[in-house]
């Protein structure tokens, strides 16, 4: 077990020096000079030059790379270029956004998810588990940002129960938040809800198969108590699975939804950062983000792995 | 229980509250956030949209109609060679951390801006400046090399506000300036704030705390309004929704005018562009008043030359470029350039990027073809600008009087005129109004003549308030929301 | 098991409908999309212009038509990329099981899923600029895993089978072996993923061209319309309506086939879906 661990350690550093590699590289080619974007078009060029150096620009990709890597060992991310606040800062106040939001989406998705997808299997093969697989094909069908705008025009625009987006901000009271991320982790529930009912039907399913089941029903257990009573934990494991991965989708893939609501969330974040080319910006945050999903993997790993000695030799 | 019921008393409260007393608040939309607050480190028309007037000013300032009015410097005298400013400045000035404001602090804040390693956006507003020097608190000198005739109207710019010393390297964060309103906080990616700056030497503006929030989303801000969350949207960004507004009474629908000449700009460098019968092909393939209605929904004014129509020494030179599709066949077809494809590179603005399909369609019908790519601004300045690697592009000069950038070396149409730069090099130096007129009336002949350009429409400013609220600037002369003026009638 | 042909029948039929229109859209379409009329613009569905027309005054119908085109073209090339990449990568990886290669090709799998995929699409976009041939480039990237990923289970499986084995003990290269026997023995798995990974390059196609970095003007595109009909939707709603409807149901028939195929073809996966 340690030696797998080790190993899986030490996958997991070649892979951040490689993604660091990787993420550095693209961003260092895109065209567009930071200190041009923020100087604008009557701008002389020793004004440029200047503020290149005021930002620290004119040093060689090299030594930039080192001093950006460097710095993250020990925690610093670096200073936006645009803003003139360390990018922590800057994250920490976006999470403040993004990972309510996140949580708030996989709250909505997993309590439609759960009950119908327990439904959908019980009834398995009747005319209500037709009805929902369809309902959930369709919900997997919608894009997003197209049921947010659909969204925007009838409960904004037409029935003005919601404002169209904004975030007021934590300290302006706990609801008034909740309201204004109402619609957007709507818009971001549905299509991973249906993903997650779908998942839960046929874990339900898978489980109700087993022999242990099927001993429990010739137990004279029903059919409902023997779905909620095993097959629901046993099918716990692989819905958890995809919980997981839909976070970490979530935390960075509301871009194209924060930006429908206007919200200061993570993703809106590095969506103007790229705009306004504050490299640094773009760097730091999606190397974080990359962080945060190879460390997930590796924990999902181990706990497997302790969980399951077969799979420390990579087999399966 | 009890909780909710307060909840229910605040809204109330809320609700009946403009009924008991004027509102002395107000939240003004904004569809770009400033990077950062310091206007003198950034050319983001954000930065001056927040902070102009509001927060930081200058020796002198524009008014709402363009003209120029005193500003931290109540008058000034001018030597009679032309050479030597003295601006005498008014008393009892403070910023809002606290500190004085002196004569050294536009010692400081001039040189600074004209330094070698200065960072400001707009350096060329300084280079005629010689020497700064205070006399005392309340005066100073500041000398020319050559006499210009512009040097009052370059002062009243954002990026030559005065700083102080003390404050200078967190303006960019935490803005410390002398004006009317002070910096509460910014909220980054959603809003700002700013309050009543109790010791403003001036008279106090009727609002006491005012909020930009910044709504890129055009749809999002048209909601916005709708609901009330925002008060007024100074530079609204769709003007498909404005007749909406038009039709509620509870809305204004203010109409201006910017300095932003749109034009269909063309690279010279390019052979067939050099030609100028393929440019007049251009310019006559093009139709105006379609783009003005199919980009901007009618809002926008069609230029014929590089220069503001509300300008008093504006021609009237559309006629010179008529929308022609049959002249303009002809012309291509004697020019050797029948089946001509060009690039059309598109900032991100609604104009340029609405306009530029209108644009690629017209040209379509003349025979032209073309291949649009969008682009953002970064890779605009670098690639368009910078690069000069671009056929055609469509870009609104923002600047006012900007006439003269006809006459740059090396700019990015690199059109070359040895005409345009003497008339621009004479004007620099010349005084006399009515002399000054007519070297500005032959600058807009010669280019609008050279066809150096496509020239498209001036820019409108179209803005949407609350029909309550009095004192917002209808023009745009300068990128700016002052509110110092601003209050509810109601 | 009944409902297999059914799903698969509506969801063919949903796809052809779109697949249909893409092709004709080649020799003909109701008017010309470039062609711009500013006097007719906005105008909701009528007689002549069954979807009405755009803030050009365009015909939707006609544009929703090409920019079928458009979807599928980028969808159908950038899946195909992704199997090309992949699917070698996967076998490859399966022949050396639990070897260095495996390690490293899996690996390099994890880390491509680890990125946030809009992001590296729209840093994609920044370096080379905009263009469908970019979306594909940036979809085809995030399908190469999982086409990999699919192709190495299937091979796994399947080398711990008797023939494969003795295949393998007669002399046969791993190369050879898997592609001989193991490659169309996993054909099947591949193209139901394929038929997913389809449906989900047509939702991330309009998502990409929704922010701009799909297939430039004036070539229409699903993407594009939405987000410039964002702005009308209060006093033109079908401009929003419509383009969304197309990619709904495009990607629903798809996703109907997938599962239809999936049944069909793979009367082991029966019983759990």
């Amino acid at each position: 077990m340690l030696r797998f661990a080790l190993q899986r350690l030490f996958s997991l550093a070649i892979s951040l020096v490689v993604a660091s590699l990787v993420i550095f590289f693209v961003i260092e080619v895109i065209p567009g000079d930071p200190a041009a974007y923020m100087l604008g078009m009557n701008a002389q060029p020793e004004t440029v030059a200047a503020l290149r150096r005021e930002l620290g620009l004119d040093a060689g990709p090299f030594a930039r790379y080192l001093a950006w890597v460097g710095g993250m060992l020990v925690g610093d991310f670096g200073t936006s270029y645009t803003y003139r606040v360390p990018v922590s800062e800057l994250v920490l106040a976006r999470l403040g956004v993004s990972l309510p939001l996140t949580l708030y989406a996989l709250l909505l998705s997993t309590a439609i998810a759960f009950p119908v997808g327990l439904i959908a299997a019980a009834r398995r093969g009747s005319g209500l588990d037709a009805g929902i697989m369809g309902a959930t094909q369709l919900g997997i069908a919608i894009p997003n940002f197209w049921f947010a705008m659909l969204l925007v025009l009838v409960f904004a625009i037409s029935l003005q129960w919601f404002s169209a987006g904004g975030f007021p901000g934590w300290d302006k009271g706990f609801w008034i938040n909740i309201k204004a991320l109402t619609l957007p982790a709507v818009a971001l529930a549905l299509p991973q809800a249906s993903i997650l009912a779908r998942v839960m039907r046929s874990a339900v399913i898978e489980t109700l198969g087993q022999d242990y089941i099927r001993t429990a029903r010739a137990k004279g257990l029903s059919q409902r108590q023997s779905v909620l009573r095993h097959a629901l934990r046993n099918a716990l494991i692989p819905v958890l699975t995809i919980i997981g991965l839909q976070f970490s989708f979530l935390l960075a893939g509301a871009i194209i939804i924060e930006n429908v609501f206007f919200l200061p969330g993570l993703g809106r974040l590095i969506f103007q950062a790229i705009t306004q080319r504050d490299l640094i910006v773009v760097e730091s945050v999606v190397m974080l983000l990359v962080f945060a999903v190879i460390l997930v993997t590796f924990l999902v790993d181990m706990a497997y792995a302790a969980a399951d000695p077969r799979l420390r030799r990579r087999g399966a | 229980m009890l909780g909710r019921l307060k909840m229910g008393l605040a809204i109330l409260a809320l609700v009946a509250s403009p009924a008991l007393a004027q509102r002395t608040d107000i939240s003004v939309g904004m569809v770009l956030e400033p990077p950062n607050l310091d206007p003198t480190s950034g050319a983001a028309a954000a930065i001056r949209e927040v902070t102009y007037s509001n927060i930081f000013e200058g020796l002198t300032r524009f008014g709402p109609d363009g003209s120029i009015l005193p500003g931290l410097a109540h008058a000034w005298d001018l030597s009679d060679d032309g050479l030597t400013y003295t601006f005498h400045l008014r008393e009892g000035v403070q910023f809002h951390d606290g500190a004085p404001f002196s004569a050294e602090d536009v010692v400081f804040s001039l040189d600074r801006a004209r330094a070698e390693d200065s960072t400001n956006a707009q350096k060329q507003l300084f280079a005629a400046i010689e020497t700064v020097t205070a006399i005392d608190p309340l005066t100073v000198q500041v000398t020319l090399s050559q006499p210009q005739g512009a040097f009052l109207f370059n002062m009243a710019w954002g990026d030559a506000v005065i700083m102080s010393p003390a404050s200078v390297a967190s303006n960019a964060t935490n803005p410390v300036g002398t004006g009317a309103f002070r910096f509460v906080r910014w909220v980054q990616g959603d809003r700002l704030e700013l309050e009543r700056n109790p010791y403003y030497w001036g008279e106090a503006p009727a609002l006491e705390r005012a909020t930009f929030r910044f709504i890129s989303d055009p749809s999002a801000a048209f909601a916005a309004m709708m609901a009330g969350d925002v008060d007024a949207f100074p530079n609204f960004p769709a003007p498909e929704s404005l007749a909406q507004f038009q039709a509620d009474p509870r809305f204004n629908v203010i109409v201006g005018s910017t300095e932003g000449e749109t034009i269909l700009s063309m690279n010279h460098q390019n052979p067939a562009l050099a030609d100028i019968r393929v440019r007049q092909a251009i310019s006559h393939a093009i139709n105006r008043q379609d783009i003005i209605d199919g980009a901007m929904f009618g809002y926008g004014t069609p230029i014929g030359s590089h220069f503001a129509p509300h300008h008093p020494d504006y021609l009237d030179l559309t006629a010179n470029s008529p929308h022609d599709p049959d002249a303009a066949r002809a012309l291509l077809a004697e020019a050797g350039q029948e089946g001509l494809t060009l690039r059309l590179m598109l900032p991100p603005p609604t104009y340029a990027r609405r306009g530029g399909e209108i644009v690629a369609a017209q040209l379509r019908e003349v025979g032209i073809a073309t291949e649009i790519t969008n682009l953002e601004w970064a890779q605009w300045l670098e690639q368009v600008f910078r690069g000069h690697d671009f056929d055609l592009t469509i870009i609104s000069h923002t600047e006012p009087m900007d006439i003269g950038i006809y006459a740059r070396d090396n700019y990015y149409f690199q059109y070359d005129s040895a005409d345009m730069k003497a008339i621009m090099a004479e004007l620099e130096v010349t005084s006399d109004p009515d002399a000054r007129t007519a070297l500005l009336q032959a600058a807009q002949r010669h280019i609008a003549d050279d066809f150096v350009v496509a020239f498209l429409f001036q820019l409108a400013k179209t803005g949407v308030a609350n029909a309550d609220i009095e004192g917002l600037w209808e023009n745009a002369p300068v990128p700016a929301n002052d509110l110092t003026g601003v209050r509810w009638a109601r | 098991m009944r409902r297999a042909p059914l799903t698969l029948l509506a969801g063919a039929a949903l796809t052809g409908v779109f697949a249909l229109a893409a092709l004709v859209s080649l020799l003909w379409t109701p008017f010309d999309v470039t062609a711009m009329n500013i006097g007719a613009r906005l105008q909701a569905p009528n007689a002549q212009h069954w979807f009405g027309t755009d803030h050009f005054g365009r015909d939707v119908l006609s544009m929703i038509m090409v920019g079928a085109r458009i979807s599928i073209a980028v969808a159908v090339v950038a899946v195909g990329m992704g199997m090309v990449l992949g699917v070698p990568l996967g076998l490859l990886a399966a022949a050396n099981r639990g070897g260095l290669l495996d390690e490293v090709i899996m690996r390099g799998n994890d880390l491509i899923f680890a990125f946030p995929a809009l992001v590296i699409a729209i840093l994609i976009t920044a370096v080379f600029g905009p263009s469908a041939v970019n979306a594909i480039i940036a979809i085809g990237i995030f399908n190469t895993p999982v086409f990999a990923r699919v192709a190495r289970g299937g091979a796994l499986s399947l080398w711990t089978l008797d023939y494969i084995r003795a295949a393998e003990v007669s002399g046969k290269g791993k190369l050879r072996i898997s592609a001989e026997h193991i490659l169309p023995n996993i054909a099947n798995l591949l193209i139901v993923q394929g038929t997913i990974q389809f449906s989900l390059g047509i939702l991330a196609e309009a998502a990409l061209s929704y922010v701009g970095l799909g297939a430039q003007p004036p070539m229409p595109s699903w993407g594009r319309m939405l987000a410039e009909a964002q702005t009308m939707i209060s006093f033109a709603p079908h401009l929003a309506i419509l383009p969304g409807l197309a990619i709904v149901l495009t990607v629903l028939g798809l996703n109907l086939m997938g599962d239809g195929l999936r049944d069909s073809l793979d009367p082991k996966l029966r019983r759990a879906r």
